[in-house]
Formats: structure tokens, sequence, C-alpha cells
């Protein structure tokens, strides 16, 4: 008789993707300035180290926050106590009118309409849990977060069919890949429950356009299906244009209190805008009662501690705070994506052009011995192990075709981006120089090669270097 | 549209427990604002040695502050989302669960897997050690939660082990042959036994002899024991609290892989907002896989942070740990007293944050529909929050849990006066038959004003 679940022993958590498998091998060599100067650069963490200065400063000036002090007096006891999985009132107050300054007061958020959740991590396998059976199946865009295969799967026992978006159009949503992704749950006997996109999007870092989020709004009404909008980049947006929500669009379609509002249900999260993962802060907005009541219910699998409500909705509810912070992240953002593009530019690779997310969508296509994903994994493993960079390859994103890779720009310093720079554009050089030489010259592009390489390699033992089996 | 799991509304909280606490949310107690409301004791809540953690955070305003030596731990705490816990929590916990077991046990924090609550670890557990359909034994009466918990999202079973009050409740071999036979009937495949130790809602700790008892059974079936020990540190009289890990050792089973140690810090420590919990298991592939699954309900670091600090301060965890299993016990006593004084009795307790009380005699008839038409008397008339024991799956009508350590002792006070009322005038009512029942419905209604305030009829006499 099997001991534990199939849930374990079939090793379905998804964490077996090259995604997961290059931040190990960064934990064993991780780059530091001082410490470990030829160690593996993080390129493959999306995190937004950019403004904690900001929140710093403002904990200093409001010490009470993380005091647990409310006009001096301790509040403790009340906060240790609250185990309300309807939140701290305060907070949900806070947070809605946080999402609601993101999308410059164009929409309103209802805070009785928000679910909180242990990160949006635990608030997207809720979704799942309120709006699918087991075997279910909801489509999602390619490429995509690669954490969905765990988090919406797993446990859910939902299915993900994807929605193929390619190049050639800048990866947007069509009608035909909509219909097409469709068909083929259809084909696989999946009872499609309804549309999951991020957006912004990760990996791409490109917005949505009113013109795909009408269209997925369309496609919902006529198939009578939900659709999940993870909005949890909708702070990093730091182009000229705006971001334009899902709720905007049901605004502008005059479908706010529609049935198909019901069925339009919003993720967001601290972890990215904020840069504050850690704290474990998300969120579910839908218009649908029993989904809210449900998950609100569901929720008690991954509350917010009581401590971080508290602090957050003091920083939140400081409106001089949030509208400072947001402007400044925004600029911050914008500047160091540009340092990256222009960066790979010099490398000679380019990206696609992205308005927001704390990452380049980068084209390397040209790079690839072969237009396959064999090749990509290949490059991918030189990236890792001789350019010495954690990115994260196309295809555990799921993308459709090779020679694509997310590359973060906000987890770093100004000056350790500039080395990875430097890093890529030298192997570029030397791949490119190899290229040139005939086979004959085989020899001396071994030793070219491992001169250029040398100014940086690590010498790792071989045994090191290959990631353990799952 | 939505799942099963939204529509059949198998979230297992319609049950009175939960109803209660809604009827309390109406018309809570309070000393001055609301004397007349109704006293919250159904609740099992540890209020008693707040003072003590809010004197150490005065003592040591850095950590709160998210400073360590003076430098800011800010931004390390909030990009720390690595799964495998801070690592300096995780080694204060150890130390902590090894002291409340007057270090027989030892833990080692790599296989230690950190949850958002018990809550949240009790779910994980099933997720990793049963299928849909498969189904855990649990002793009855237990505490109403775990239909939620263990059932709701993972599609297991719970299966009851009858206990009864004959024998103190103790689980015996009979009992879980019989519960493993029903679960066979039922065609359910049992994967494991879960038990609470110290009992909720019986507030008594589980005897070696239990515990032998059970890992002999689960070794013999070939499944798994999880032990929830979140009420551990409360266990204020003898016997001592003995934990399934060290009866494992005696037994050579310290390093068995179907014994897993369940925790949390919101009865011990009265931390139920802070959201900590963890499994402990000597089974590589439930960590490892538990460990993957908390990403859905991850401790916020920040306060990771603060308890690590806490509970690494080993004056503060000995000191804590002594003065509150005092104030458990002496609270103990004087809700026991209270009620002897009533003619009530309670089944002798030696842990856990309430009492489980008979009040068998009181009920018209030895029927669940009398439990509960004595319940909604004591909710509505006599304006106490108690829980029924029918929420929490017990056999036999008439027993309450009433918890004492989420009060002050005036509030107790209050709660005892109304007890001794009601019961005097339900005496009364007995003794003096037809005739009087004029003179004895006011003297009832002079009684009960004193405390009842004028509830409208709609707010008690909602169907359930």
């Amino acid at each position: 008789m099997k001991q534990l679940s199939t849930k374990v022993t079939s090793n379905a958590h998804g964490q077996d993707s090259s995604y997961f498998l290059g931040w190990e091998e960064y934990e064993k060599n991780p780059y530091d300035e001082i410490k470990n100067p030829n160690g593996i650069i993080q390129m493959g963490l999306a995190e937004n180290q950019l403004c904690f200065d900001l929140i710093e400063t403002w904990l200093a000036k409001n010490p009470d926050a993380a005091g647990l002090k409310k006009d001096g007096q301790s509040i403790f006891k009340e906060l240790a106590l609250f185990q309300d999985y309807h939140g701290l009132p305060e907070f949900k107050k806070a947070l809605a009118e946080f999402m609601e300054e993101i999308r410059e007061n164009r929409v309103t958020f209802d805070p009785r309409k928000i679910v909180l959740a242990a990160g949006s991590t635990s608030a997207n396998e809720t979704l799942m849990f309120c709006l699918a059976e087991p075997g279910d199946a909801f489509l999602l865009p390619t490429p995509y977060y690669p954490g969905f295969d765990r988090d919406l799967k797993w446990r859910t026992g939902a299915e993900i069919v994807p929605i193929h978006c390619s190049s050639s159009n800048g990866f947007q949503i069509t009608e035909s890949a909509l219909q097409q992704a469709y068909q083929q749950a259809q084909k696989l006997d999946l009872n499609v429950k309804g549309i999951l996109v991020t957006n912004p999007s990760n990996p791409l870092g490109t917005m949505l356009t009113r013109r795909e989020l009408n269209l997925l709004v369309d496609f919902i009404t006529s198939k009578n299906i939900h659709l999940i909008s993870d909005e949890i980049y909708s702070g990093t947006v730091f182009g000229f244009e705006q971001f334009v929500s899902v709720m905007d669009v049901l605004k502008e379609k005059k479908l706010e209190d529609s049935e198909v509002s019901k069925r339009v249900h919003v993720v967001y999260s601290l972890s990215k805008d904020l840069g504050l993962p850690g704290f474990r802060v998300g969120a579910i907005y839908s218009n649908d009662e029993m989904v809210v009541s449900a998950a609100t219910k569901m929720s008690s699998f991954g509350l917010v501690s009581s401590q971080t409500q508290y602090l957050l909705s003091a920083l939140l509810s400081d409106k001089k705070f949030t509208g400072t912070y947001l402007n400044e992240n925004k600029k911050r953002l914008k500047i160091r994506q540009r340092q990256l593009v222009s960066g790979l530019e010099a490398a000679g690779v380019t990206c696609l052009k992205s308005n927001a997310g704390l990452f380049c969508w980068v084209d390397m296509r040209h790079l690839l011995d072969t237009n396959t994903f064999e090749a990509e994994l290949e490059l991918w493993k030189k990236i890792v192990y001789e350019v010495k960079l954690n990115i994260s390859p196309g295809s555990s994103c799921h993308c459709t075709e090779p020679g694509w890779f997310r590359v973060c720009f906000a987890n770093m310093s100004e000056e350790t981006l500039d080395l990875a720079m430097k890093r890529l554009k030298e192997y570029v050089e030397s791949t490119d120089s190899n290229r040139l030489i005939s086979k004959s010259s085989h020899e001396r592009i071994k030793s070219l090669r491992k001169r250029t390489v040398s100014n940086w390699v690590f010498r790792v033992s071989w045994t090191d270097r290959v990631p353990d089996e799952r | 549209m939505l799942s099963s799991k939204v529509i059949n509304e198998s979230h297992g909280q319609d049950s009175s427990y939960f109803l209660g606490w809604q009827e309390y949310e109406k018309n809570p107690f309070h000393e001055t604002l609301n004397p007349s409301g109704i006293v919250q004791m159904g609740l099992a809540e540890n209020q008693l040695s707040f003072d003590l953690i809010e004197s150490w955070l005065d003592d040591h305003p850095e950590v709160l502050g998210l400073k360590k030596n003076e430098e800011s731990v800010f931004k390390h705490l909030a990009l720390f989302q690595d799964y495998h816990g801070l690592p300096a929590f995780k080694d204060a916990m150890a130390k902590f669960m090894e002291k409340i077991r007057g270090s027989k046990v030892k833990f080692n924090a790599n296989k230690m897997v950190l949850t958002a609550g018990s809550t949240s670890a009790n779910e994980t557990l099933m997720f990793c050690l049963a299928n849909p359909g498969d189904a855990f034994l649990i002793p009855a009466p237990y505490y109403p939660g775990f239909d939620r918990d263990l059932k709701w999202r993972t599609g297991v079973e719970i299966v009851p082990i009858h206990c009864v009050s004959s024998n103190g409740y103790k689980i015996t071999k009979e009992a879980l042959e019989d519960a493993y036979e029903r679960a066979h009937k039922l065609n359910l495949n049992v994967k494991g036994v879960l038990i609470t130790n110290p009992s909720n809602p019986l507030g008594t700790s589980t005897t070696r002899g239990e515990l032998d008892l059970l890992l002999t059974f689960t070794s013999a079936k070939k499944i798994h024991m999880v032990s929830d020990e979140i009420y551990s540190g409360t266990v204020f009289d003898s016997p001592e609290f003995t934990s399934v890990l060290e009866v494992a050792k005696d037994k050579n089973m310290d390093l068995d892989e179907k014994i897993h140690v369940v925790y949390s810090l919101s009865k011990d420590l009265g931390l139920p907002g802070f959201r900590v919990g963890l499994i402990y298991s000597n089974n590589e592939k439930v960590v490892s896989a538990a460990t993957k699954m908390s990403s859905f309900g991850l401790i916020s670091s920040q306060t990771q942070h603060l308890l690590a600090n806490l509970l690494s301060d080993e004056r503060f965890t000995t000191k804590y740990l002594e003065v509150n299993r005092k104030r458990l016990r002496e609270r103990r006593d004087r809700l026991v007293s209270g009620l002897k004084k009533a003619g009530i009795g309670c089944l002798k307790s030696n842990g856990g944050l309430f009492c489980w009380v008979d009040l068998r005699h009181l009920l018209k008839s030895n029927t669940f529909e009398a439990e509960h038409s004595l319940w909604t008397k004591i909710v509505c008339e006599v304006g106490l929050n108690i829980s029924p024991g029918s929420s929490c799956h017990s056999d036999e009508p008439g027993w309450f849990r009433v918890c004492f350590a989420n009060m002050s002792d005036q509030t107790l006070e209050v709660a005892m006066d109304r007890v001794h009322g009601f019961v005097e005038a339900m005496v009364m009512n007995t003794n003096h038959g037809k005739q009087k029942r004029t003179m004895w419905d006011s003297r009832r209604r002079s009684l009960i004003n004193k405390w009842v305030s004028k509830l409208s009829s709609v707010q008690c006499e909602s169907e359930r």
C-alpha cells in the first residue's frame, strides 16, 4: 500500500524545471562584489530591490508601525489575538486605496471584496480551488511564470492549457490563439473553466493592450467562463503608457455590475511593487460573493500575519508616502531597465520592447546552434556555468520558440548589472569569433576561448556543476 | 460556475461551534460598555501571559524595530521568502519544543517545516499523507475545525474513534479496531490516526499507555501517526506531558518515518494572529514535499524574526513556561470550583485552555436535541457562549467545552454568577411544579434580568 499521497510520490510539484534548478546553481556559487567576484550573478529572480531606502526612511520616521503601537499605546495584545480571516479592516482599506492609486483612481476597489492571502502564490491556488474541479482547465498565454505549474495545478488537480503567443506579433494574444487553445482543451477532454493572465506579463514585461483585454472579456462572455487577472506587477509600469487593468475595461464596456463582472477576478500582492516577498502579502479581488465567502474561509490556510498587516496598513495609509513611492519606483525601474537594454545592445542582443516588470524578455535566438530547445538548454548551461549569469530559459516559461530568455534587472546594484553586461559581451564576442573561424582551426578556437573565458570563470569541479536529480 | 468545494458548502463551518461565535459577535460582553452581553467561553485563547511577552518586547525594542546590533535587517527580511524558513527561528523553535518536553526529546531543525499556523500544517500533512477518499481515524470528541482543516480541500475523510466518559475518554484497543473496521465497511482506505495531545476539547493529556497502544496499532497496520501537540505548553498538572516522540523513543521507533508532530504558538504563547505553525517529521519525503507546499502559507519573515529573538532567550522561555502553567492552573481551578458550587462537575483535566463540562443532568432528555436546546438557552438566556459536545462529535449528549483563559478574573466571576443563577432557576423549576409556576416565572425573570440584556427575539431565534 502506498504510504504517501500521489501528490508527493509523483513529484508533481513542477519544481524540476530549469527555473528552479538555475536558482540552485546560483545558491552554490553566489556572486558577491567582494567575497566572491567570480560567482554567478543572479538574474533569474524577479525581485525589486530598488526602493528599500524609501521604506526604511518611512519606518524610521514612523516607529509605531513596526513597534506595534497606536498613538503611543501598545496594541500588541490585540494584534496577537487577531486571527479574523476577514483581515484587519484598516489594512484592507489601505490596500484597496493603494490598488486604486496604481490605477490612477480610474476604478474603485471595495475592501469588502478583498480576500487576503499569504502572497499571490496562495491567492492563485485558492482561486483555483474555488473555480475549478480536479481535471478542469485554465487557459494561460505563453510564455508564463514557471511557478504557475506548481501553484495552479499541484494540489488542486487543475490543468493548464497554453494559449500560444509568438514573437511575430510581440507575443500578443490573438483571437485565433484563444480559439485554438479552447479547442485543444476540448480535444484533451478538459472542461475549460477560465483564462488566467498576468498583466503586466511575467516574463515578457509588457502590458496587455486594450484590444487584448477586450478580446479576453468578449471571449469569456461568449464561453461563460472566468478570467483571472494577476496584476502583481501593476505598480512596476514605468513606460509612458498607462497601465490598463481588466477593471478599466469592464468599466469602459459598462459591465461593472453585470453577470460577467462576477467572473472577473483580480489577484494582487506586495511582493513586486513594494519588494516585500518575505512578508507574504497577497489578495484576491472578486465581484462574486460566493467566491469571496469561500476564499475567505480558505484563507485560514494562509492568513497574513497580523503583525505585518498592521505595519503595512500604516505604511499604505500614508498617501504622501505611497504617491512618492510609486513615482520614484517607476523612475528607478525605468533607468535600470534602460541600463540592461543598452548593455545587451552593446553585445548585439535585443529584447522585446517592454515598459513594465522587473525583467526583460531577451532574444538570443541568433546565439543558438540550432533552432531547438536542446540548443536553448545548451546555451543556457553555458550562460549559467561559463558566463556565470543565472537567467531563465524560455522553455521553463513554456515559450513555443527556442532562444528567448528572461533577464532580471531590479535585484542587483548598478555595478553588478554593469559587470553582468560585460561578461555577456565578452561571451558573445568570443562566440562570434568562434563562428568566424572554420573547423580546421578548432584547436586555436579552444585556446582563444579558454583565454577569454578564464578572465572570470571560476574553476568549478564538474560534480559541483551537475544539479541534483529530483 | 464554481467548484463543488464552494457550492457544496463542505467547509464544515455551519456547525454550532462557529454559529455560537457569530451570536457572540452580535452582542459581545464588555465589563463597562456591555455588561449584559454574551460572555465568550467558546474561544480557546490564552490571554493570561501577555504581560510577560510585552515586558520582554519593552526590554528589546530593536527586535520589533527590525534592527540587529544597530544595523537594519529590514531589507534582508523583506526579501527573505525561502521556504526552508529563517534558520535562527527554526533553531529557537526546536529548543522551545525541547524545553516543553523537559529535554526528553530532541528536535532537529532540518526535520521541521514552517507553516502559517497549525491549521495550515494539518491540511498540508493531509495533502502529503492521503489521497482524496482516504481516511484518518480521530478520537472523538475532537476540535470542530478539523472537519474543515483536514477534509475540505483535501478530500480526506475522518472516521471517529469512539471514546466515552465512562472511562475518562481513554483510547482503547477495541475503539481503535472498531474505528478501523468501520472505515473499511465504508470502503475507506485508512491512512493514519491523528490525535491532539493534550486533547481539545477534553483538556487531558494522552497517557503513556495510550500512546504506546496507538504506536503499536499504527505500526501493525503500517499507517501514519500524527500528533497535534499544539497545547503541549499548557500542561499545568500531573501527569506530566508525554509526547508521542518520547514513547516512540522508548519503543525504538524514534526515527520512524510514519510519526509526525504538529505544533503552533497560538495556544502556548497566545499568538494566533501571528500565524506560526510547523510540521515535524522524520520522513524526508514528507519534509521535502511539505516544505514546497508551505509556499502556500509561509510565515511572515517579520514574524519569524520577532519570534526567533523571543524564543532564543532561554531565561525568558523558562520563566514564561513556568508562570504560564501556574496561571492556567489557577484559572482552571477557579472555573472548576465555580462550576462545583453550581452542582456541575467536569472531566478532571491537566492541561489546555478549557474544561470538558458535564451538563447531562440539566438535559430534558438524553438526546442531542435536548443538548441543542440547552445550548441555545445558555447562549441566549444565560449569555455564555460555550461549545456543545455535538459540535465536537461527542457520542454522549450533555457535555460542553468551556474556555477559561480568554477573559479576566472578573469576567469569569460574572460567568459563574450567571451559571449559578441559571442552575438555581432550573432547580426551582423542577421542584415547584406547575402551581407555583407564576411566582417562579417572575423570580426567574428577575434573576435573569440582572444580566440578560434585552435581546430581540430575532437574534437568538434564528434557524440553525
